[in-house]
């Protein structure tokens, strides 16, 4: 009798798995259809002052971007919930040329558009501007650098501080894994692509810090957003590396965030309403904290 | 014929509700095994079908003995995993190096030498230390291990093998010495009597005697600690440093987990990049492989010994 029951009670729990799963496939499969259906922006039937915008935004661009990118998706999401905003990254070059060629909504860009991207159609908006300041030990003597010098540093030629007028020690110069977004602005801007001989590399910004905050020879490079106390910015040039610097452009090492639409086309209305809140003073905060600095606050 | 079938059906006696249930029952075990194996199977098949790809791109050669690793290097990539393949093998025979003999000679201690009181009091410390998650190795080997290397030997950074190394032997040293002391606690007391009537003192007896008899069990330790060795990415990602040199004790290296670990979340879906990640995963899992396969003989053995 004991094995019936147990037997009973192992198929009512089957019973209970299956109903689960059913349950499980219901809910998502309406949830697509709703959006979908509604993606020609009429006002939906949900009633919610909130959701009266409908609609699916598709992005697609710049890696660097992924963290502001989302950022702004949750917030925007926040006010209009039925909004669905896609992301993926492709790289900068793909997203200009998915957006002037119209297989996206926003292409993203995380550098300035050439002159022939522009006269093909590429319509630019800077939504937020990415400094990467140059890290360096608090007990290092030295406090300026030319981007020359960091190239130099970077590339393996000038291994010791006292070659900068710092004390005699030798340079731990400590990156990034090869791949990351601040890694790639780094190189790129400062010219030194795939030439840099670092002595570790690290996955993440805070174990950046973290290692050039406890060696007294080292020098990293991070986001603006992330350098604290533990650890001293270096200016670069004479130019100190602060949010209003990397404004006004005096700072060297920045690259700025873009929003890439078709010169001509007509946005969807979701695509209209992401693309004002991103360059709106409101979202200034958010940008913040998703480590770059908006243009727009 | 009609009236026969039946009546085979009940003198086999399958439908009385004990015999059902046993019946069900091995479905049931049987679908249990068969999950596990198929598991396996598909990891296998998953790695084999994902991993080849960059291999034939790149050349088994080239991919295997080349020297230079630039993955995301727009120009001019290179994925030759010498170094990787090197630094895990560096890495994990140095933590073999230091973590074997400390292991084996706390078995000793523990299961011979030790009063059962203490015996006592340190079991679950050990067994505590196989416990503390890999990351906790690595954080404290950042916070005190990187700046004692840096300062000992005046380097730049102390990231570097060395580190890893010392991690590894640490992290290691619980399997190790759980496992050799079970085998030589199983050694017949009879023996150890007899060595010790014939005039032997307890040291020579436990490493003359009670070492010899145990070491199959041994064995098996030490090979489960090279698994574990080899397998560790997150404690050895925040010591070794991940720049791909060739290995060299006090410089940064990285080892076949650590490529994976730190370049896979960034690879794009379908770029050789990845591919190459699978194809070290694919290395990684074929040495992993051969290393069940040594201590599956070594297990074998001493249940036959």
């Amino acid at each position: 009798m004991k094995r019936i029951s147990a037997l009973l009670l192992g198929g009512a729990l089957c019973l209970g798995l299956l109903a689960g799963c059913g349950g499980g496939t219901t809910t998502p499969s309406t949830a697509p259809s709703d959006t979908g259906s509604t993606e020609s922006t009429t006002p939906s039937d949900t009633g919610s002052a909130n959701t009266e915008l409908t609609g699916t935004v598709n992005t697609d661009g710049s890696t660097s971007m992924e963290s502001v990118i989302l950022a702004l998706s949750e917030a925007f999401n926040e006010m209009y919930p039925d909004v669905v905003i896609n992301y993926s990254g492709t790289g900068s070059g793909s997203g200009i040329e998915n957006a002037t060629n119209g297989t996206v909504d926003i292409g993203l860009s995380s550098r300035a558009l050439s002159d022939e991207e522009t006269a093909a159609g590429a319509v630019s908006h800077v939504v937020a501007l990415d400094g990467v300041a140059i890290v360096v030990n608090t007990s290092n003597s030295v406090s300026d650098l030319t981007v020359d010098q960091i190239a130099q540093i970077f590339t393996g030629e000038i291994t010791n501080w006292s070659e900068l007028g710092g004390e005699d020690q030798e340079i731990a110069v400590f990156g990034r894994e090869a791949g990351s977004g601040t890694r790639g602005a780094f190189e790129e801007i400062v010219g030194v692509e795939d030439a840099c001989k670092y002595t570790n590399e690290y996955s993440s910004t805070g174990d950046v810090i973290g290692n050039v905050a406890s060696n007294p020879g080292a020098i990293g490079y991070a986001s603006l957003s992330a350098v604290d106390d533990s650890v001293k910015a270096l200016s670069v040039g004479g130019v100190e590396c602060s949010e209003a610097t990397v404004l006004d452009g005096s700072y060297a090492i920045q690259r700025p965030f873009v929003m890439i639409t078709k010169e001509g086309a007509e946005l969807s209305e979701a695509t209209q309403a992401f693309l004002d809140y991103a360059m709106s003073a409101d979202a200034a905060s958010v940008i913040e904290l998703a480590g770059a600095v908006s243009p727009n606050a | 014929m009609k009236t026969t079938q039946p009546d085979t059906a009940s003198s086999a006696k399958r439908f009385t509700p004990k015999e059902a249930m046993e019946w069900i029952m091995k479905i049931i075990f049987l679908v249990c095994g068969f999950i596990a194996i198929a598991f396996v199977l598909l990891i296998t098949v998953y790695l084999i079908l994902s991993g080849l790809p960059a291999i034939r791109e790149v050349g088994l050669v080239d991919f295997l003995f080349g020297t230079r690793w630039a993955s995301t290097n727009d120009t001019d990539p290179a994925f030759g995993i010498l170094p990787f393949i090197l630094t895990s093998i560096y890495g994990t025979a140095g933590a073999i190096l230091i973590g074997v003999p400390i292991g084996f000679l706390m078995a000793v201690f523990l299961a011979k030498v030790a009063p059962p009181k203490v015996a006592s009091v340190i079991r679950p410390v050990v067994d505590l230390l196989a416990g503390i998650p890999s990351v906790v190795y690595g954080l404290v080997g950042m916070m005190v291990l990187l700046p004692a290397i840096r300062e000992f030997f005046d380097l730049p950074a102390g990231d570097s093998l060395l580190a890893a190394i010392i991690v590894l032997a640490i992290m290691i040293l619980p399997s190790i010495i759980s496992v050799s002391e079970t085998a030589l606690q199983a050694v017949p007391k009879e023996y150890e009597e007899a060595s010790l009537a014939l005039g032997a003192t307890e040291l020579e007896t436990y490493f003359r005697v009670s070492a010899p008899a145990a070491k199959s069990g041994i064995a098996a330790a030490v090979v489960l600690g090279v698994g574990r060795a080899i397998g560790e990415a997150m404690a050895i990602l925040m010591v070794a440093g991940n720049v791909a040199n060739m290995p060299s004790l006090l410089r940064s290296v990285k080892f076949l987990t650590t490529a994976i670990a730190s370049e896979m979340s960034y690879a794009a879906v379908g770029s050789l990049q990845r591919n190459a990640l699978y194809s070290i995963g694919l290395v990684l899992f074929l040495f992993i492989m051969c290393i069940n396969v040594i201590l599956n003989v070594f297990l074998k053995r001493d249940k036959e010994g």
